[in-house]
């Protein structure tokens, strides 16, 4: 099967790196996973939270190809396409990802060559891919230093934060299917009204019965509209931050890895001196010479891997930060809007009722 | 063993429930007869009304007592109108059902089981939730057998009724036990053989226009109103889920809340306790939805049904009677028997005709008292479902204000 779909990514910039001010692409779901791991290969070992993509879902997707049209796969693509589009504003939000030039290249070149290797990859399992190694090291609570204090509770934090989360995401998941469920049965319970309205004989208490009907019709639109709500807004927000969560963890895992790395270049150069002292005592000249030799390409590892986890340490430090603004800016906003959604709903519910009334009022 | 501390509990009902409840049906309350349930107990697996009389009628020794009742003895005296042949031209008030605290009982036994896997404040508040559904299950099985009560008192024939003299005044136990295996068969077979019969007794067209229109209109209506009961209770059972749902993302929103005392923590806090206040509210929508619509449709359900055994019963009657009009025509054709077929002919068709009278205006006070109960439930329902709407919105409304003025 050939068939894909495509996503028209559009972009609006003053950036002076753009040729153009306003520019629109296509897309495939393989390009995204693509960009993903591009930027992971160049920026994860710096210690930088990457955006994850959205998860590849197989049995969605295949409903879609076979272009089964019902409300199910548009709901899919719907659900792929604001995912697609809260993760590529993400990626430009990030000012180091910004300045990548596969950014750039995926936002602006007409032309994307085919990702390969992503066919059966979803993003997390790439996540997962690249952090095997530091799943041992992770294990490990050595303290390293004074400061690592902040970078354990933060590690913490941010477990128990994970937890929260998907506990949140299964009771909003659940209240999105309820809500459904009770959008059928309204529906099913206003045609059973107006079956009812129609045997009444009774003229007021009829009429009142099908504006009941009519009344009950109209909340069966404003709870699918709710459901719609509650998945968009908040189920989705919650399943972006436990991708993210898992991002963050990641980072400092890799921060560990870079620790460890050091500590196991310092083991080696003490085990280089060793050598080398044993080597003069034995009196070996050439054996001694190339011991000094390992030594000094040893020691300029050790420097360089200091250097590499303060660094790391900084910058997963400042994008720790920085992901826990954006965290915060992020949920107040969507939930702000969530409770809005919420508002509008009553707001409507009060108008159906406020012109029912009369009517009841009207029987006998 | 939570189960024994409710079941052994003291009376639920509060000091506002009290005194005339709201029934569904609307009655005229006549001083010379006034009849409630004016307390009830929950014990292990019955439950006992307090039934409380107030009479200016010589037949009662005072003016004021009362007895304890239990749903056994609600039944015998149903049962006893149903088999009483004097009043087979009258709607015989619907027996109310049995009390059920099963599933909720169930309920509060998974939660027990489940005690140990979640954390105390999830524990408290799903107990408290328990014990308000067990609470509610409660007065409505009360506000049940009360209306069956009112109902009989209000009815000018029944109230004059010797069992339910009895029933209101006998200050010891009736000793009423409930119907054994064979009884309950033998009601099951007199069933079938009355659904068999009613076929057969509905095919007979009536000349009355009235009472050919009624039995049409009963039919359809009778099979509308349990659709639209069963949905009903479809939808608010999907109503109850969705506000349980809400008290659980309030719950975690609280847990997330409280890890630490960042913006963000703050900001969770503040949407947990509105969500707390709002799934209260959609608690109570679901809850009201169910007392002025569910039950109402429930109730004419029943009632419904009632009329149409009315029906079924003057149907009967004149089978019988035209019955008996053949066999005195055969008799006077032999000549033979002739005064016995008269006599049986002439008690037939005074039986019917007693039916046909009665029937009629039963049938339109029926009517009456549809509209009525409609009308009320749906105004209540209107009113409440406005309430609620507008205090949610009240709670959005300053939740939101406060939320965008601290960002």
């Amino acid at each position: 099967m050939n068939a894909y779909i495509a996503y028209k990514v559009s972009t609006r910039t003053t950036l002076p790196m753009f040729k153009n001010r306003t520019f629109s692409v296509w897309r495939r779901f393989s390009d995204f996973l693509g960009l993903y791991e591009k930027l992971s290969v160049k920026h994860s070992l710096n210690g930088c939270i990457i955006p994850p993509p959205p998860e590849k879902s197989i049995v969605g997707m295949t409903k879609v190809k076979v272009g089964k049209e019902d409300s199910s796969s548009a709901d899919f693509v719907e659900t792929r396409r604001a995912a697609l589009e809260r993760y590529l504003q993400r990626v430009v939000c990030h000012p180091s990802l910004l300045q990548d030039p596969d950014v750039r290249e995926f936002l602006e070149r007409d032309e994307l060559p085919r990702a390969v290797g992503t066919h059966t990859l979803s993003g997390a399992g790439f996540l997962k891919m690249i952090n095997r190694a530091s799943d041992a090291v992770s294990k490990m609570t050595v303290k390293i230093s004074d400061s690592d204090a902040w970078f354990d509770n933060k590690l913490q934090e941010v477990e128990s934060e994970e937890l929260q989360l998907r506990k949140l995401h299964a009771v909003v998941e659940s209240l999105v299917n309820h809500r459904k469920e009770l959008c059928g049965n309204t529906a099913v319970f206003a045609k059973s009204m107006a079956m009812l309205g129609n045997s009444e004989d009774n003229t007021a208490l009829s009429r009142a019965l099908s504006q009941l009907a009519e009344v009950e019709d109209k909340m069966e639109t404003l709870h699918q509209e709710q459901a719609a709500s509650d998945f968009f807004i908040l189920a989705e927000l919650l399943a972006d931050y436990i991708r993210l969560l898992g991002a963050v963890r990641g980072c400092f895992e890799q921060r560990m890895k870079t620790w460890q790395r050091w500590q196991e270049a310092q083991s080696t150069l003490q085990k280089k001196r060793e050598v080398e002292a044993k080597l003069l005592w034995a009196n070996k000249p050439d054996k001694l010479q190339q011991a000094k030799e390992e030594i000094t390409e040893w020691e300029g590892k050790v420097t360089q891997y200091e250097r590499d986890f303060d660094r790391i340490s900084v910058t997963v430090r400042k994008e720790f930060l920085r992901f826990e603004k954006e965290k915060s800016k992020d949920f107040k906003s969507q939930i702000v809007k969530y409770l809005e959604s919420l508002l509008q709903s009553q707001q409507r519910l009060v108008k159906f009722w406020e012109a029912f009334l009369p009517e009841a009022k009207a029987i006998g | 063993m939570m189960q024994e501390g409710l079941d052994d509990g003291p009376d639920f009902l509060s000091e506002e429930d009290r005194g005339p409840r709201a029934v569904n049906v609307d009655l005229q309350t006549d001083a010379t007869l006034q009849v409630d349930i004016s307390d009830a107990l929950s014990e292990r697996d019955k439950v006992k009304f307090t039934v409380h009389t107030k009479s200016t009628l010589p037949n009662f020794k005072q003016n004021e007592f009362s007895v304890v009742r239990q749903h056994e003895e609600f039944i015998w005296l149903h049962d006893s109108f149903v088999e009483n042949e004097e009043y087979a031209g009258y709607i015989i008030p619907p027996a109310p059902p049995r009390p059920d605290f099963d599933a909720s009982r169930e309920k509060l036994q998974k939660l027990g089981e489940g005690e140990g896997s979640m954390t105390k404040e999830e524990f408290t508040k799903m107990k408290q939730e328990l014990e308000a559904e067990y609470l509610a299950i409660f007065k409505k099985t009360v506000a049940m057998h009360e209306v069956f009560l009112c109902r009989v008192a209000a009815h000018p024939v029944l109230r004059k009724d010797m069992n339910f003299h009895v029933f209101l005044e006998y200050n010891q136990d009736l000793s009423v036990r409930g119907k054994n295996k064979r009884e309950k068969m033998e009601d099951f077979f007199k069933n079938v053989v009355k659904s068999a019969d009613g076929v057969l007794v509905a095919g007979v067209k009536d000349v009355d226009d009235f009472f050919e229109h009624e039995k049409t209109f009963l039919l359809e209506y009778h099979n509308r109103v349990k659709d639209a009961s069963s949905k009903s209770d479809r939808m608010i059972r999907s109503h109850k889920s969705a506000a349980d749902d809400i008290n659980r993302i309030a719950s975690t929103l609280y847990t997330l809340g409280t890890q630490d005392s960042t913006d963000v923590c703050k900001f969770f806090l503040k949407v947990s306790e509105l969500f707390e206040k709002t799934r209260k509210i959609e608690a109570r929508v679901a809850a009201d939805e169910d007392l002025k619509l569910a039950d109402l449709l429930k109730y004419y359900l029943r009632e419904s049904q009632a009329a149409k055994d009315l029906l079924y019963r003057r149907g009967r009657a004149l089978v019988d009677y035209e019955n008996a009009n053949k066999a005195l025509d055969k008799a006077r054709a032999k000549n033979k028997d002739v005064l016995q077929a008269e006599t049986s002919q002439q008690v037939c068709c005074q039986k019917f005709e007693k039916i046909s009278e009665s029937a009629k205006q039963e049938l339109i006070d029926f009517k009456t008292r549809r509209v009525a109960a409609f009308r009320k439930n749906l105004v209540e329902l209107a009113e409440l479902e406005l309430k609620h709407a507008k205090g949610n919105l009240q709670l959005l409304q300053s939740c939101v204000g406060v939320l965008k003025g601290d960002t």
